[in-house]
């Protein structure tokens, strides 16, 4: 997996939007990265997406890429995945939904509303994926990971 | 939120005049010392925007502020930046997976990015309405005007000047529902109230009756038995009469008890009942956006098991525990009277109790708690499966299903075990409290008759009331455990009854007049979840206007016609119906002028005439028949055994997908709609079956609005216009030539439609102008999926 099969070409333009050179040097403007399993898998399948949501090109795993490459596509998707990883829970208003936390989170302390115990999925690999009123989806990676303040508090919604 | 509302068009002058002086925005606290040495005497501040994430989508608080000159950003820490207004300058507002971001860019590049997640999201609709007011006054060199009114993000309606939730749609509130949700029950009891306070008088009664007995023990050993043992004779009419005392208290008690519990139990099945059907009427009244959400497994658990064993708790474990206390504070009351110091020694280990009792009701409430959620997904796994039953076979996955149903119940065990682990401990811990209190009381009485304190009466009548007394603790011991249970239950039925409807009943409902059916889409956004499903869609049909929706799957068209219907309420704009704001019409008033014909139709349990009449109950059977008939179902029910009578299963077995389908076109039909909706009604049959159905809509089509949405361009043929959709965005429009001379994406469609009749080979001669529902249909479905 060391060559990969690389026929296109990315650049960043002044606006800040991806523009893809495909084999051909058709140029396509504002590539839209995305991951195609962003929890299981974040390093692999990831999909070059034109303006109009066809894909141009699948990469099938990160390593494949030239660092230049690599960094452009790693840097459009930071910023644009936010899925913060719950560290820690602090605090609960109730134990009755709707319930707003006080969280840790690996982007720092945030608060958070859940309106009922169904945001709360499970989710293969005893991963636990916890929707907030306006849709910022929250990952524990691992419940036993957890301190046990946090496990005893969450443990009241599960 | 308070002030979730974006502003109008600055033409709009008659929203703005009268509240412009309210709408000026306040620079939040903590900026805004920071900002007074930057903003100049005469700046004036003309929006806000708090942010919560930084570059790096870190949470961190920054503010960006604009002025009537300049765009200022504070970052949490770090200096200001600061862009003065130019007439090149643009804001992007987009959102992607929750966070929202907004960039500034000028004709050549972008300049700033900033980053928030979506709870500012109306804040920041606000800014850039604002931002753009202003750039357009600065380009055109006229004054900008004054902010506009503050309007509701939801209905466009302008806010009242003191008050942040919109008057037409009232904002969802946040309030958890407090512990004391046993007490919320109450307001079902409170048509009983006459019932129930006699029931309590008879109870006050009955349990002053029972305590009777215990207190003649006291004369009967005291004048009676310890005389005769001092040698006296036993006076027998003194015998007869405490004997007789013991006998007519018992029978009081017990005609007491049974009128208690016969009215008690009455108005409990009634709570119960009342509880029950309001919680389904509340469920009814829900958008399908909740359904979506809810597992039906659950829900209906809610509704059947909770709400009995709220009304078990009511009748018998309530019922005894008020019992129970009354017992307990007219024995305390009668101990005290009777002898304080031994009264005060039998209450010693009453506190203890409590506190155990206390210790424990935490750890078994949320043992309940989770017990009844475990009990939910154990019913929701059943719901899943039974009705998926032919796939689960067809893939041969019976073992995986089971394993899961396993694991449901795995988890259940392990929930209840725990619980058990608690609750096992906690009886047997009482019953020995209770057998040391009984200890006590002996060593204390015999020490006071000892001293000649009290009479040996005196300590059998303690005795005899202790012993009520602390059986009636271990009886109230137990009503922990089913007062929790019943508590998570009330809890769970009260979820679903506080759980406003996103579909809100106007508080100042408008009613429609005659209908024309004018629909007007008026810059509608729809986000499901974090994913915006449609973005400013605006589209006018007139009256009687046939539309045709067409686009590839996840383009938005359902989501359209839903919020038409208004199973769920546009996020951003309106929808109009003849001019008036569909959120301020009543909904069943509004869903009356609305035909529905769905892809898969469905069928309730009953005959095929109530199938029909579902819509108009009071049709009568002429009518019933004339839509039969216009639907082409007419002879087709007259083929079946039973003809109009004929039962229909739960999803309508026994008759072809052609057949439902046209019982669902009469069912539109006979409530005589305005305005029609057809979702890929013909979708799922074959082709000779939609030129019957065809012919059937041709009959429902005419004179009425209607909307119709399909994959089969061929469906389309009659529609007045189409509306290409694509990506939640309306990106063409027009009819079938102009779209097709326009080679854009319609055209794109309908040639991969067209490629396909040719794959088949049908000769060209017999080829319609559009593919035919022949040709096309199954064929091409594929390309455009």
């Amino acid at each position: 997996m060391t060559t990969p099969a690389m026929d296109f070409t990315l650049t960043r333009s002044p606006f800040g939007h991806l523009c893809l050179t495909d084999a051909e040097g058709v140029r396509h403007e504002q590539v839209q990265v995305v991951r195609a399993f962003p929890i299981a898998a974040p390093d692999e399948g990831i999909s070059l997406l034109s303006a109009d949501g066809h894909e141009l090109a699948w990469i099938a795993h990160l390593d494949q890429l030239d660092a230049n490459t690599r960094r452009l596509i790693e840097d459009t998707l930071a910023a644009r995945d936010f899925m913060p990883v719950l560290l820690r829970l602090k605090s609960v208003s109730s134990f009755a939904t709707p319930s707003t936390w006080e969280v840790d989170t690996d982007r720092g302390p945030t608060r958070l509303v859940l309106r009922g115990e169904e945001n709360i999925r499970r989710l293969p690999g005893g991963m636990l994926m916890i929707a907030d009123e306006h849709g910022i989806q929250y990952l524990i990676r691992k419940l036993r990971g957890l301190d046990a303040h946090s496990r005893k508090l969450l443990d009241r919604f599960l | 939120m308070p002030g979730a509302a974006k502003t109008d068009s600055p033409t709009d002058a008659m929203s703005i005049a009268d509240t412009a002086s309210q709408a000026a925005p306040l620079l939040p606290a903590p900026w805004q010392s920071r900002l007074h040495d930057t903003l100049a005497a005469d700046e004036s501040v003309e929006a806000v925007l708090p942010l919560d994430l930084d570059d790096t989508l870190r949470f961190s608080e920054a503010l960006l502020v604009l002025t009537d000159r300049r765009l200022i950003s504070c970052p949490a820490e770090g200096d200001l930046r600061i862009w003065p207004l130019d007439t090149c300058f643009e804001l992007h507002l987009g959102d992607h997976a929750g966070v929202a971001s907004l960039a500034l860019q000028d004709d050549t590049a972008r300049l700033a990015l900033w980053r928030f997640t979506l709870t500012h999201n109306p804040a920041a609709l606000r800014f850039t309405r604002r931002f753009e007011q202003l750039r357009d006054a600065l380009r055109e060199g006229r004054p900008a005007g004054p902010i506009p009114a503050v309007l509701c993000a939801q209905c466009h309606a302008p806010l009242p000047p003191d008050e942040d939730d919109c008057p037409a749609c009232s904002g969802t509130i946040d309030r958890p529902p407090s512990t004391w949700t046993l007490f919320r029950l109450w307001r079902f009891a409170k048509p009983y109230k006459g019932q129930l306070l006699l029931g309590f008088l008879l109870t006050l009664a009955a349990t002053g009756a029972t305590l009777v007995p215990p207190y003649l023990t006291m004369p009967l050993m005291d004048n009676v038995l310890i005389p005769y043992q001092n040698g006296q004779q036993i006076d027998t009419s003194l015998v007869t009469l405490y004997l007789g005392g013991l006998f007519a208290s018992a029978l009081v008690a017990w005609l007491l008890g049974w009128a208690r519990t016969y009215i008690l139990a009455l108005f409990s099945e009634r709570i119960g009942a009342d509880l029950r059907t309001t919680t389904y009427d509340h469920l009814l009244r829900q958008s399908l956006e909740y359904f979506g959400n809810k597992r039906t497994g659950d829900l209906m658990a809610r509704i059947s098991s909770e709400t009995d064993r709220i009304c078990v708790f009511l009748s018998l474990h309530a019922l005894d525990f008020a019992t129970d206390v009354l017992m307990i504070i007219m024995t305390a009351i009668i101990l005290a009277s009777i002898n304080p110091w031994l009264a005060l020694v039998t209450l010693v280990p009453l506190p203890f109790i409590a506190w155990l009792i206390h210790l424990v009701r935490d750890r078994l409430r949320t043992g309940f708690d989770k017990t009844g959620r475990v009990w939910g997904e154990i019913t929701s796994v059943l719901a899943d499966t039974i009705p998926g039953i032919r796939v689960v076979k067809a893939f041969a996955q019976e073992k995986r299903e089971s394993e899961r149903f396993h694991e449901a119940n795995r988890i259940n065990l392990q929930a209840n075990d725990k619980l058990n682990r608690v609750w096992s401990l906690f009886s047997p811990t009482v019953a020995l409290l209770t057998e040391i209190g009984l200890l006590v009381v002996w060593a204390f009485g015999i020490w006071q008759v000892a001293n000649n304190d009290i009479t040996v009466g005196v300590l059998t009548a303690f005795l005899a009331y202790i012993g009520r007394f602390y059986g009636r603790l271990d009886s109230m011991s137990r009503i922990v455990s089913v007062t929790q249970k019943a508590a998570a239950g009330a809890k769970r039925v009260f979820d679903i009854l506080d759980h406003a409807s996103s579909v809100p009943e106007p508080t100042n409902p408008v009613h429609l007049g005659p209908v024309r059916g004018e629909i007007t889409v008026a810059g509608v956004g729809f986000r499901y979840g974090n994913r915006s499903v449609l973005r400013d869609v605006d589209m006018v049909i007139q009256p009687g206007e046939m539309v045709g929706l067409v686009g590839h799957s996840g383009s938005g068209k359902s989501t359209l016609v839903n919020l038409m219907c208004r199973f769920y309420d546009v996020s951003e704009g309106a929808i109009r119906i003849d001019g008036i704001d569909v959120r301020s019409v009543p909904v069943t008033e509004y869903r009356k002028h609305i035909g529905l014909v769905l892809q898969e139709p469905f069928l309730f349990f009953g005959t095929i005439a109530e199938n029909i009449a579902y819509g108009k109950p009071d049709a009568t059977r002429d009518e019933v028949v004339a839509a039969a008939r216009a639907a082409h179902a007419h002879e087709f029910i007259l083929r079946l055994p039973q003809g109009y009578d004929s039962l229909v299963g739960e999803r309508g077995q026994g008759l072809s997908g052609g057949e439902r389908q046209r019982i669902s076109i009469a069912r539109a039909l006979l409530i005589d709609p305005k305005i029609l909706i057809l979702d890929e009604a013909t979708s799922s049959v074959d082709t000779e079956t939609e030129k019957e159905i065809q012919k059937a809509l041709d009959n429902l089509v005419r004179g009425r609005t209607t909307i119709a949405i399909a994959h089969r361009l061929s469906t389309l043929r009659k529609a007045n216009r189409l509306v290409v959709m694509d990506r939640g965005r309306v990106v063409e429009e027009g009819d079938h030539d102009t779209l097709i001379d326009h080679r854009g994406f319609y055209w794109r469609l309908y040639e991969a439609q067209q490629r396909q009749v040719e794959g088949e080979a049908i000769s060209p001669a017999t080829a319609p102008a559009m593919p035919s529902a022949h040709t096309a249909g199954i064929a091409a479905e594929p390309a455009l999926k």
